[in-house]
């Protein structure tokens, strides 16, 4: 059993050693198949990445449904009182906070950066306004306490403020399947390319196959410098892959720091985590390990006797 | 030791190689199969190591029936084949050494141990002095004796040679019969399979004689 093992490790680290040297043996044919997989690779993971930053974004956004009740802009304090007790009394609301108009105008003027143009209006054009915060999340009863606000007295305007970032989240998540299914495909370009890589190799190494086969070779021992080739192969594209999207991600970035000043925000791409790129180095490495594996399964099924 | 009962072997397209041949060899015999070309030497020799299986009858080696076995085990049962091919079939890209190494990485061995069994292998068939010699640059007498020490180097139990004087002149076809003699008196199995009645006389042993895929003569010289 052990002598098995030391035979097993032996043979392993042969083939890994035979699939390194040939790797290095042709460096251009190595870094362009390497280029091919590494980019293939990084427009699924990026866009992926991508994505599902923005749909964190979105669901928190979305995550806590408010309904803006804008008043006339005659209201009195006693209407916008009686109002307020009405929206304190609903079932469905969790909490109210009122927006005096000259409070929000007084937001707009610095939050905005217009204080110059607000300032030269003769009158406050803003009107009062509540931000009611409702319970549970669902839809249905946001849209029922939305038409119920807009029939009551003085109630000017009611906006659900959730709904933009609901159609964002809606969005995005056909964008992340798209980016799955993009994912698929390319992972399916990455093995053919391999296949046609290792079945190239096979030319080249068709006498030595013969020999070794008619000589008592087994077939995990024909296959086995191949599968090492095929996966470091493919680990080497994924290396590339997470090159490609974090100089992406960097370019984003740094033209992003400027954008999100301008909204007083700190959002950022996030890169790849440790664990994100492990399972992009695993899942690279295997996909060509399968592309050698069919390549090299098929021929052997060829010149098996019949 | 090898057994085979009726067999025949048709190729696809409806040639037919063998002819219900029947016969045994025992351990530690040889055997020279002769005949003329195209009469199915080569194919008897590939029946009995299970290159080739047959279409009828049984081939049975070591209690093994080669057309029972699972494709995984087939490796297995040629490695107690030694085989010397009609045309070699070394590897010419790398040296006389690597080409007698080949057999044993399959079995696992490697580092000193391989080498130093590569050497003496080499050192039989009066290679040593040549081990880093592309096999192009090879004399034929010398590429068969590389292909023998490739063949024994596993110390297998049977040593199967499918024309191995074939392309060889008078000299290093004598060389050549000398050797597997040499093979045989230390207790290995040969099969050879010949064209040429000068070597299977100088064998000795006992002879199959094969005409147009059917055995008609057993006889022991």
């Amino acid at each position: 059993m052990a002598e098995g093992l030391r035979v097993w490790a032996r043979q392993n680290g042969g083939a890994m050693r035979d699939a390194t040297r040939r790797l290095a043996r042709s460096p251009l044919a190595t870094l362009l198949n390497v280029v091919v997989i590494g980019v293939a690779l990084s427009l699924p993971v990026g866009l992926y990445l991508g994505l599902t930053e923005l749909q964190g974004v979105a669901r928190q956004l979305s995550s806590d449904p408010q309904l803006s009740l804008f008043l006339d802009r005659d209201a009195g304090s006693d209407q916008a009182r009686e109002i307020e007790e009405r929206l304190k009394r609903h079932p469905m609301v969790a909490s109210v906070r009122f927006v005096a108009k000259e409070r929000a105008l007084d937001d707009l003027k610095h939050g905005a950066g217009l204080a110059e143009v607000l300032g030269s209006l003769k009158e406050n054009p803003l009107p009062d306004a509540f931000v009611v915060t409702v319970k549970g999340n669902s839809p249905d009863a946001l849209e029922a306490l939305h038409e119920e606000a807009l029939a009551w007295p003085k109630v000017a305007h009611a906006q659900l403020d959730s709904e933009w970032a609901r159609k964002l989240d809606a969005v995005l998540r056909i964008g992340r399947m798209l980016a799955l299914l993009l994912g698929v495909l390319l992972a399916a370009g990455l093995v053919a390319v391999t296949f046609n890589t290792i079945r190239l190799q096979i030319l080249t190494r068709r006498d030595e196959i013969e020999v070794a086969k008619l000589i008592g070779a087994t077939d995990a021992f024909v296959r086995r410098p191949f599968l090492y080739f095929g996966g470091l192969q493919g680990l080497a594209g994924g290396l590339m892959a997470w090159a490609v999207v974090a100089g992406a991600l960097w370019f984003l970035n740094r033209e992003l720091a400027g954008l999100s000043a301008l909204y007083a925000s700190g959002f950022r791409l996030g890169s790849l985590s440790g664990e994100d790129a492990l399972v992009l180095f695993g899942v690279a490495a295997a996909l060509g390990w399968l592309g050698a594996w069919l390549s090299v399964s098929r021929y052997l099924w060829q010149v098996e006797p019949r | 030791m090898i057994t085979l009962t009726h067999v025949t072997k048709r190729f696809p397209g409806g040639h037919e190689a063998l002819r219900d041949v029947s016969f045994s060899v025992k351990s530690g015999e040889l055997v020279t199969v002769v005949g003329r070309s195209g009469a199915g030497k080569t194919t008897l020799l590939k029946l009995m190591s299970a290159i080739e299986l047959p279409s009828t009858g049984n081939v049975v080696v070591s209690g093994q029936n080669t057309k029972a076995l699972r494709p995984a085990a087939v490796p297995y049962l040629r490695r107690k084949f030694g085989m010397v091919f009609q045309d070699y079939k070394l590897l010419f890209d790398r040296n006389a050494l690597d080409n007698v190494l080949l057999p044993l990485h399959i079995v696992g061995l490697d580092g000193r141990d391989a080498v130093r069994r590569g050497r003496a292998a080499l050192d039989k068939v009066g290679l040593l002095s040549r081990e880093k010699a592309m096999p192009v640059t090879l004399s034929g007498g010398e590429q068969q004796r590389l292909c023998i020490a490739r063949a024994v180097v596993n110390r297998p139990a049977v040593l199967l040679a499918d024309e191995p004087t074939g392309n060889l002149d008078e000299a290093y076809a004598r060389e050549i019969v000398e050797l597997f003699r040499s093979f045989h008196q230390v207790g290995t199995t040969v099969v050879i399979s010949t064209h040429d009645r000068a070597v299977q006389e100088r064998l000795a042993g006992r002879t199959l004689t094969l005409v147009d895929g059917a055995l008609t003569d057993s006889a022991h010289g």
